[in-house]
């Protein structure tokens, strides 16, 4: 019965969304690509529509660009949508959902700081994890990053120097 | 008698507990040492509420970018002499996070470190003997 | 006029030290600033650098309370990406070992929630009663933390049948003693007063900001991994979810005491129906793909995302922790409520609270509020309920 129901979304999804693609992975387990203009409204479609709440983001550096994985999931049937975007490299930039969708702020803020995606419309894009001196421009999630962080000098009041 | 303060931390020591990045294991497991199995005021040792108050450190965890200058603020409040006591394997080394970009290496670069517990996390039977110890030592 | 009062760094709530900002006018707390990151490892960056059995032994180091929670999630993911199911003996060893640490955090949670009110007693009773099952976890497992006990394929050891009767033997005991905790602090019209009423985050809320666990339980949002996508040996076995609608902190007790009597009767089957066999499947490969993985932790949903590209290490391993989401929660459910109940709020949704004496406050230097003078607040206002019901 459950499968069913997760059916039944899958072509609502794709009447509204026609250029979406859909890969089943597993019964409760579906990955969708949607490309980078579609996915705020998509989003909202999710969260606003059909109630899914929304769990985490995850960003990863491949050979195309950075692709982000914004995990959605459907309590009632136990189902997780994934929805995938990939942003290119020389244009980093990709509309935040914080403005309808709080619990996005943080996630947001992470990928800014660990992989350098800038999130156009957040409220806050501040560092959320690394230190006051750590370099902006250097993400550790990156392939290229090597072991620059053995450079960095670390300072003994960084609460003063803000 | 050599020095009188040392005197008079060994007969009771009270200590403040700083967590640089730890998973909270150390942590719990310093908390359990109070509750009735184990009932460590019972030698006089109380965790206090703030490093000036404190004759002794627990120090559990690595040290991290973040949170490095801020152990080094608290170990600088703290009255001296005082024990700096590792509680955890992270303490000893970097543990597993050897390679991470934000962890900053071991505790001896930074911070005098009188005691090593060992163990992820350490029994509290073992966290009493190193205090011990290193009272013994003084 | 507006102040503020700076909790922390050294406040460590889930598994970060953090900084918390309170901004007051008078008694009443206003809005509320976090800073996170001073417990930041890079555990996603480490275990792009380590094979896939070696992940679990780090992803157990994320936190040191649910550390069977997050091994859990993340082989649960592997064995998504090569269509690996476990043995049935190993999925009945891996279930009970997550409901006994459920009970272990949900009793650890309660005693650090009485001291915060300043009811010591409850604090010394329930930890004396979480002693006697980590010595379980010591005899099954070698440690009284980071059980280690989550493989690829199967558990890495196995529950001697010479060890149930002591399983039971603790089960009953604990089960007396969980009607008894629940009646004292239920009827106790002080810890009521402090409890009823205070940080209550609505549903609303609690959907926007997404939290799962008992805190979105607590607030009437019914999300248990555990009935939605059961895993391992869930669907096999008989038990309840727990919710209720209040969104106060008492609901949120509620909701773990009476999780606790569930998680008994969970490890009670499992015991009763465990099969005999194998614990472990043999894994030759882990074939490129991508898989998650889904774990009800005592605190709410641990969710792991690993990407394989065929080699012997992940290429992305993404954490979800549950309290990244639910800490957030608290900059709605502070608001409005006195200073006094901060603590008792912040710590409602069951971060990590291991560190109570750890808070200390600096603000350009200036000690304003220590750890210890907010709990003071809060054992006042206790004295004070008191006060008031004794007339």
């Amino acid at each position: 019965m459950k499968k069913e129901y997760s059916k039944k979304i899958l072509d609502e999804i794709s009447t509204k969304f026609p250029d979406v693609s859909i890969k089943i992975h597993a019964p409760r387990r579906i990955y969708i690509k949607i490309s980078r203009e579609k996915l705020f409204d998509f989003a909202k479609f999710l969260h606003n529509e059909k109630g899914f709440r929304f769990s985490i983001a995850t960003g990863i550096d491949t050979r195309d660009g950075i692709e982000i994985i914004y995990h959605f999931s459907h309590d009632e049937a136990g189902t997780y949508y994934n929805i995938k975007t990939l942003i290119p490299k020389d244009d980093l930039k990709i509309k935040s959902l914080a403005t309808f969708l709080p619990a996005t702020n943080w996630i947001e803020r992470e990928i800014h700081e660990l992989l350098g995606v800038d999130f156009v419309g957040h409220p806050n894009l501040i560092p959320l994890l690394t230190a006051e001196t750590w370099p902006a421009d250097l993400c550790p999630l990156r392939r290229d990053y090597a072991d620059e962080h053995k450079d960095i000098k670390i300072s003994k009041k960084p609460w003063e120097a803000s | 008698m050599a020095n009188p303060r040392l005197w008079g931390l060994k007969k009771s020591p009270w200590v403040f507990h700083v967590a640089a990045a730890s998973c909270n294991n150390c942590d719990i497991e310093i908390l359990d040492l109070l509750t009735p199995r184990w009932d460590i005021e019972r030698f006089g040792i109380v965790l206090v509420g703030s490093p000036r108050h404190a004759d002794a450190l627990l120090v559990t965890g690595v040290l991290n970018r973040k949170n490095l200058p801020r152990v080094l603020r608290v170990y600088e409040q703290t009255p001296k002499p005082c024990l700096v006591i590792g509680i955890g394997t992270c303490t000893c080394h970097t543990h597993m996070f050897e390679s991470s970009y934000n962890v900053v290496g071991p505790y001896d670069k930074y911070l005098p470190i009188d005691v090593y517990i060992p163990g992820c996390p350490p029994k509290p039977e073992s966290m009493i003997m190193g205090v011990v110890k290193a009272l013994k030592r003084l | 006029m507006k102040r503020i009062v700076p909790i922390g760094p050294y406040h460590p709530l889930q598994e970060e030290p953090e900084f918390f900002k309170l901004i007051v006018e008078g008694e009443k707390v206003v809005d509320l600033e976090i800073n996170i990151g001073y417990n930041h490892r890079g555990h996603e960056f480490i275990s792009q650098t380590l094979t896939w059995d070696q992940v679990p032994f780090l992803v157990e180091r994320i936190c040191g309370i649910c550390s069977d929670s997050h091994p859990y999630a993340y082989v649960l993911a592997v064995e998504d990406i090569a269509h690996i199911t476990a043995p049935p003996r190993a999925q009945y060893i891996r279930t009970i070992i997550g409901e006994l640490e459920r009970i272990h955090s949900h009793y650890l949670w309660l005693g650090l929630a009485g001291h915060f009110i300043g009811y010591n007693t409850v604090w010394m009773w329930v930890w004396r009663y979480r002693e006697p099952l980590l010595d379980l976890f010591e005899l099954i497992m070698g440690n009284r933390n980071h059980y280690a006990i989550n493989k690829i394929g199967g558990a890495r050891r196995d529950i001697l049948p010479e060890d149930y009767p002591k399983i039971r033997e603790y089960l009953d005991l604990l089960e007396k003693k969980n009607a008894m905790f629940t009646n004292a602090i239920l009827d106790d019209p002080v810890i009521r007063g402090r409890l009823e009423n205070v940080g209550v985050l609505t549903k609303e809320d609690a959907i926007a900001y997404a939290v799962t666990g008992p805190t979105a339980r607590g607030s009437g949002y019914a999300c248990d991994v555990r009935k939605d996508d059961p895993y391992d040996a869930y669907d096999k076995v008989d038990w309840d979810e727990i919710v209720f609608e209040e969104g106060d902190v008492l609901a949120k007790a509620k909701v773990r005491l009476i999780e606790c009597n569930e998680s008994i009767k969970i490890v009670r089957q499992c015991l009763k129906n465990m099969p005999e066999g194998p614990i472990e499947t043999r894994v030759d490969e882990i074939p490129s793909g991508e898989g998650i993985g889904r774990h009800e932790a005592p605190r709410g949903e641990v969710f792991h995302y690993v990407r394989s590209d065929g080699s012997n290490m992940p290429v992305r391993h993404k954490v979800r922790a549950p309290s990244y989401m639910n800490i957030a929660s608290n900059v709605i459910a502070v608001k409005g409520y006195s200073i006094a109940d901060a603590a008792l709020v912040l710590a409602a949704v069951d971060p990590c609270y291991c560190c109570t004496d750890r808070t200390f406050v600096y603000e350009n230097g200036k000690k304003k509020y220590s750890g210890q003078d907010l709990l003071k607040l809060s054992w006042e206002k206790t004295e004070k309920i008191k006060r008031r019901y004794k007339k």
